[in-house]
């Protein structure tokens, strides 16, 4: 093992030459094949489209405040949404941690230089900025207004937006998806350092490579879909048009076969920083690392099997309902796992409550209950009562935001200093973490009571008994609007004024904490060698700081 | 403020959904009770610096532990599925009854035809406690028919029938809403379902305009169209006789077997989908010349010349 | 010396590298599968609805020039082989000889899928009001016949021009001779030749006696 630095005096200046100054030109940043600042110029990509998204969705609750459309018209409307819906999944959340966190620490987590293909990395980016740019002209030509679904024959034969502009940006945007995903799984396989074995790895690791492997498998098929859609509209051929025998159900089989894995491309990322965040700042190795490494892979796999669940009311058979149901209850239960043994890592702990652990207990809770109402869901004549309403609303942002985006904000929080050097102002972090949790029950609760009373999904007006909630709901979502552009701000700030954050702040255990932050161009000098399993936060081992820790008063129990 | 007492329920089986949600609730309510409860107490008793035992965990925790609380998950939500598909079961089967509305789904309004031929627009007469089929089908895009007071919605698909029963126990006015995004006027597709007792059911249909008994509407249909020019007993084109057809099994060209339903019908008619073997592929396309309801009619004519069925009420 | 030319980060020696870019070509492969798996599916989903339609348009297909272009490819295949395992020996002229050759036959298939093309075209083939066939899912048939050959045809386009370029590079000793680019490569054309064969068999043979 390198040497062990448990370093918690500032250093008063950077080291001479980290991957940030080597080389400072613009240049520089566009034809780098540095994973780490390939990360960062995802980072800033994601950023931008996460405001523009946002922006779409707040004009939105704006016009959601009456149940009467006066903001907007109703095409305005749905090109609004659809945009929302878009623009968040494929251009924010699926990239969002793979891509940022992902390409900067899988190989440092490693102990490798690099990412296997360095080059087709930059690609990946690249092809990323291309969907982003068909994305750009779709919102400027005037929007697309099929919802984020394109359901057939709605999106080939009868809506009026830009419709293959749209899908040809997304069509780009998972090449670069695929591409990341053969990328990590190489680098997983091929570039793990001496004595790196498997079982070994943090839990991060195993998270994107699960993730990898859905991406990889998934994204193709989403790709064919996307094309059909296109070969209809544009090229006038019959595929799902029920005129000519086409069944638009089928488009509906291809589009889910993606996007349910999708939501798992979304979720695995999250939960992989959630249990860096749970082992470090309750100083505990993570509890049943075995069962949370297979659990990853479970839901990887299963999350395959279950992409009827979306068609309950499709007009598929009702025996394929109930296969698709059994499957989805048990894809529930390696997620259940999970949450139980996250719970168990604090169990004896030494807990602190730094930033990175409020932002992953926000997501314990809420991606604990975004997935109770998974169960809901999964129940076939529940979910025909509450499909296609606000329920579904819901419980997708319970996981997607509660889930996702708190683990994504804390992750960035956590990685901060390594990325960058500096720290960020722990108070404010703190204030934003808490506003954001608050911000989203505000904003996300009410949506499960008037999706249950039937406040329909996509609807712009309304029957006025919903309107408290609605109300409620928009509030809310000003509150989140706060706490998603407060750590923009005291971020940038940090670039320039920040304290200067030495190789390790946290005292925590992972390879990327053994080299400087920000940390050289090659990640390490020389080749680490890894002797020991992963999170070495227990007094009984040795470990990065074990002379910090506060000493427990007793090893005997307390009377 | 919505409470479950707000939201109508007009039948038995709206009840027992309404059951099952708040069963499930509630259970999931004390998972998350249990999960945030020991999170705060182990982030309280353990957070750094306090005095409680760290001892190094007993063997039985990680081993023991895990396997009982997967086991326990796994079981639960095995039983929760049971408990939803076999109450489920029950519904899933449709009713065998003449009483049938014919809907058509269109941007953006819903057409709704009743069995005496009464026509309606976004609105839906049905009778109580009497089995009432939907028999729907899309003039454009794909639509959904939600009935919040029953609980039940089904996707209504072009080129296609589905279908959507229920046995309404309570008179009222309910809503009636598109529940599957369908363009432009997508939330303005509401309308009202409207439930009555038997009598007065029958004293509303029977005050309505063009009330007439529309399988007698599909038997003229069935000349002007010139359907009988072959599929009549007397021509001399060699067309398979309609009569029995409806419900039996259909040996075609090629050496399938179809069942002759309302699609099989339909597509007969609009595509010539079906060849039945030892006839020739003469039969022209409606598809264009035929509105939906007159398919809606010539079908109902159809099933009446079947010895099965005694004819629509 | 070509050792060290070859080797680039983050690689610590070139069998690994080598090794790698196996490996990434073979789960890029996969990737491709599920691509046209899409496809395959929606077709034997048609199928299966629509058997007679399926037959009476399959039987349309220009089975000469189909075949013609089996032929080809899987020549081009074969010679593709040969340039990848004389690379590997060392034959330089061998292997720019055979990637020429490769190149030139992906190109006339494309040749001759345009003269079929053109031939569907007059015969009006094309989905839309004017289609000559019954029942109507002969469309369907058709549509999908025109979107598998064309996104095929996109991928060997591609493959055409990286085989190009690789011989290019090679010629002119920009890269050595021993380059793993060239089983990637390779690997790469034998699925568009795998492809093809399965197209061959689901657009070309149903319908025939």
């Amino acid at each position: 093992m390198t040497d062990i630095t448990a370093d918690f005096a500032p250093a008063t200046a950077p080291a001479p030459t980290n991957y940030l100054n080597d080389g400072t030109t613009l240049w520089s940043w566009l034809t780098t094949t540095d994973h780490k600042r390939i990360g960062i110029l995802y980072a800033l990509s994601i950023t931008f489209f996460f405001f523009i998204g946002g922006i779409a969705i707040g004009i939105v609750r704006l016009e959601l405040l009456t149940p009467q459309a006066d903001v907007v018209g109703a095409e305005a409307y749905n090109r609004l949404f659809s945009l929302h819906g878009i623009i968040m999944v494929w251009f924010f959340l699926v990239p969002s941690i793979p891509a940022t966190l992902g390409n900067f620490l899988l190989p440092m987590m490693i102990g490798a230089p690099d990412v296997a293909f360095p080059r087709l990395n930059l690609l990946s980016w690249y092809l990323y900025v291309g969907g982003a740019l068909f994305t750009v002209y779709v919102i400027l030509a005037g929007g697309v207004d099929t919802g984020w679904t394109f359901y057939t024959p709605l999106s080939t034969n009868y809506a009026t937006g830009h419709v293959a502009a749209a899908a040809s940006g997304v069509f780009v945007a998972g090449f670069s998806t695929i591409a990341t995903g053969v990328n990590f799984v190489a680098t997983t396989h091929m570039l793990r350092a001496p004595g790196m074995t498997w079982f070994r790895l943090p839990l991060f690791v195993w998270a994107i490579y699960a993730v990898s492997l859905v991406m990889l498998l998934s994204t193709p098929v989403l790709a064919m879909t996307l094309l059909l859609i296109i070969a209809e509209r544009v090229f006038g051929m019959p595929v799902f048009d029920p005129a000519r025998g086409g069944d638009p159900v089928l488009f509906q089989h291809l589009f889910w076969f993606y996007s349910h894995p999708a939501v798992y491309i979304m979720i695995l990322p999250a939960m992989g920083v959630a249990s860096e965040l749970f082992t470090c700042f309750a100083r505990r190795r993570v509890f049943g690392y075995t069962f949370m490494v297979y659990s990853l892979l479970g839901i990887a796999v299963i999350g395959f099997m279950v992409w009827g669940h979306h068609m309950f009311v499709a007009g598929q058979s009702p025996l394929a309902s109930l296969v698709f149901s059994f499957l989805s209850f048990i894809v529930a239960v390696p997620s259940a796992i999970k949450v139980f043994n996250w719970t168990a890592t604090l169990y004896r702990g030494q807990i602190t409550f730094e930033a990175p652990m409020l932002y992953a207990m926000g997501f314990l809770a809420l991606f604990t209950l975004g997935g109770l109402t998974g169960l809901h869901l999964a129940s076939v004549p529940l979910d025909i009562h509450l499909h296609d309403t606000y329920f579904v609303i819901a419980h997708f942002h319970f996981i997607m935001v509660g889930g996702t985006v708190s683990a994504f904000l804390g992750g960035i929080h956590f990685w901060w200093p390594k990325i960058t050097g500096r720290m960020y102002p722990e108070s404010w972090a703190r204030f934003a973490a808490i506003t954001m949790f608050l911000g989203f029950l505000t904003t996300f609760l009410p949506q499960y009571v008037m999706g249950y009373g039937g406040m329909p999904r996509r609807y712009q007006i309304y029957l006025p008994e919903f309107q408290i909630y609605h109300v409620m709901s928009s509030v809310g979502a000003l509150i989140l609007a706060v706490a998603y552009i407060l750590p923009l701000l005291y971020l940038g700030w940090s670039l320039l004024h920040g304290r200067r954050a030495g190789d390790n702040p946290w005292g925590a255990s992972g390879l990327e904490w053994q080299t400087s932050s920000p940390p050289p161009k090659e990640n390490f000098h020389g080749t680490p060698r890894v002797e020991h399993a992963p999170y070495l936060y227990h007094e009984e081992t040795t470990g990065p700081d074990v002379d910090r820790r506060v000493p427990s008063q007793a090893r005997e129990e307390r009377p | 403020m919505i409470g479950f007492s707000d939201i109508a329920q007009a039948s038995q089986y709206a009840t027992s959904v309404d059951i099952k949600f708040i069963v499930l609730t509630v259970l999931s309510g004390l998972v998350a009770l249990l999960v945030f409860g020991l999170v705060i107490f182990f982030a309280m008793r353990y957070r750094r610096g306090s005095l409680a035992s760290r001892a190094p965990l007993p063997n039985w925790m990680h081993r023991d532990l895990e396997i009982g609380w997967t086991a326990a998950t796994a079981f639960t939500f095995l039983f929760i599925f049971w408990w939803m598909a076999t109450a489920e079961l029950g519904a899933l089967t449709q009713p065998n009854t003449n009483f049938e509305i014919h809907v058509e789904a269109k941007q953006w309004m819903w057409k709704a035809e009743q069995p005496n031929g009464a026509r309606e627009i976004n609105e839906i007469h049905a009778p109580s406690h009497t089995d009432v089929r939907l028999v729907m089908t899309s003039h454009d895009v794909i639509h959904s028919l939600f009935l919040p007071a029953l609980r039940l919605k089904q996707d209504v698909l072009p080129g296609r029938y589905t279908y959507l029963w229920f046995n309404a126990d309570r008179d009222g006015t309910y809503s009636l809403m598109c529940t599957q995004f369908c363009g432009t006027d997508h939330a303005r597709m509401i309308g009202k379902f409207i439930v009555l007792s038997p009598g007065e059911y029958a004293r509303w249909s029977a005050a309505q305009p063009e009330a007439d008994d529309i399988a007698r509407q599909g038997a003229a249909l069935f000349v002007s169209l010139g359907c009988a020019g072959c599929h009549a007993s007397a021509s001399r084109v060699h067309a398979p006789d309609l009569h029995g057809l409806y419900g039996s099994k259909v040996p075609l060209e090629g050496g399938d077997f179809a069942t002759a339903d309302e699609a099989y019908i339909r597509d007969c008619i609009l595509l010539n989908k079906h060849i039945p073997a030892g006839y020739p592929a003469i039969m022209p396309r409606f598809k264009g010349t035929v509105t939906e309801a007159q398919i809606t009619r010539l079908i109902a004519y159809i099933k009446s010349l079947s010895t099965a069925l005694q004819g629509a009420s | 010396m070509s050792d060290v030319a070859l080797l680039r980060e983050p690689w610590p020696n070139l069998e690994r590298q080598r090794y790698a870019a196996s490996f990434g070509i073979w789960t890029f492969l996969a990737t491709e599968l599920l691509f046209f798996g899409g496809l395959f599916l929606s077709y034997a989903v048609y199928r299966s609805l629509h058997p007679e339609a399926f037959r009476v348009a399959s039987h349309e297909t220009a089975i000469a020039y189909g075949t013609t272009n089996t032929l080809i490819l899987l020549t081009s295949s074969l010679i593709m082989t040969i340039a990848e395992r004389a690379a590997v020996e060392g034959l330089r002229r061998l292997t720019i000889t055979c990637l020429l050759v490769t190149a030139a036959l992906g190109t006339a298939f494309l040749v001759v899928k345009g003269f079929e093309y053109a031939e569907d075209i007059s015969k009006g083939l094309l989905p839309g009001p004017d289609f000559p066939l019954r029942p109507a899912s002969t469309q369907l048939f058709w549509g999908l016949y025109w979107i598998m050959t064309g996104v095929h045809a996109i991928h060997l386009t591609v493959g055409i021009g990286v085989v190009l370029v690789l011989t290019a590079l090679i010629s002119r000793a920009t890269i050595p001779l021993q380059t793993p680019a060239s089983e990637v490569i390779s690997l790469y054309w034998h699925l568009v030749d795998v492809i093809w064969v399965t197209l061959y068999a689901l657009l070309y043979l149903p319908g025939r006696k």
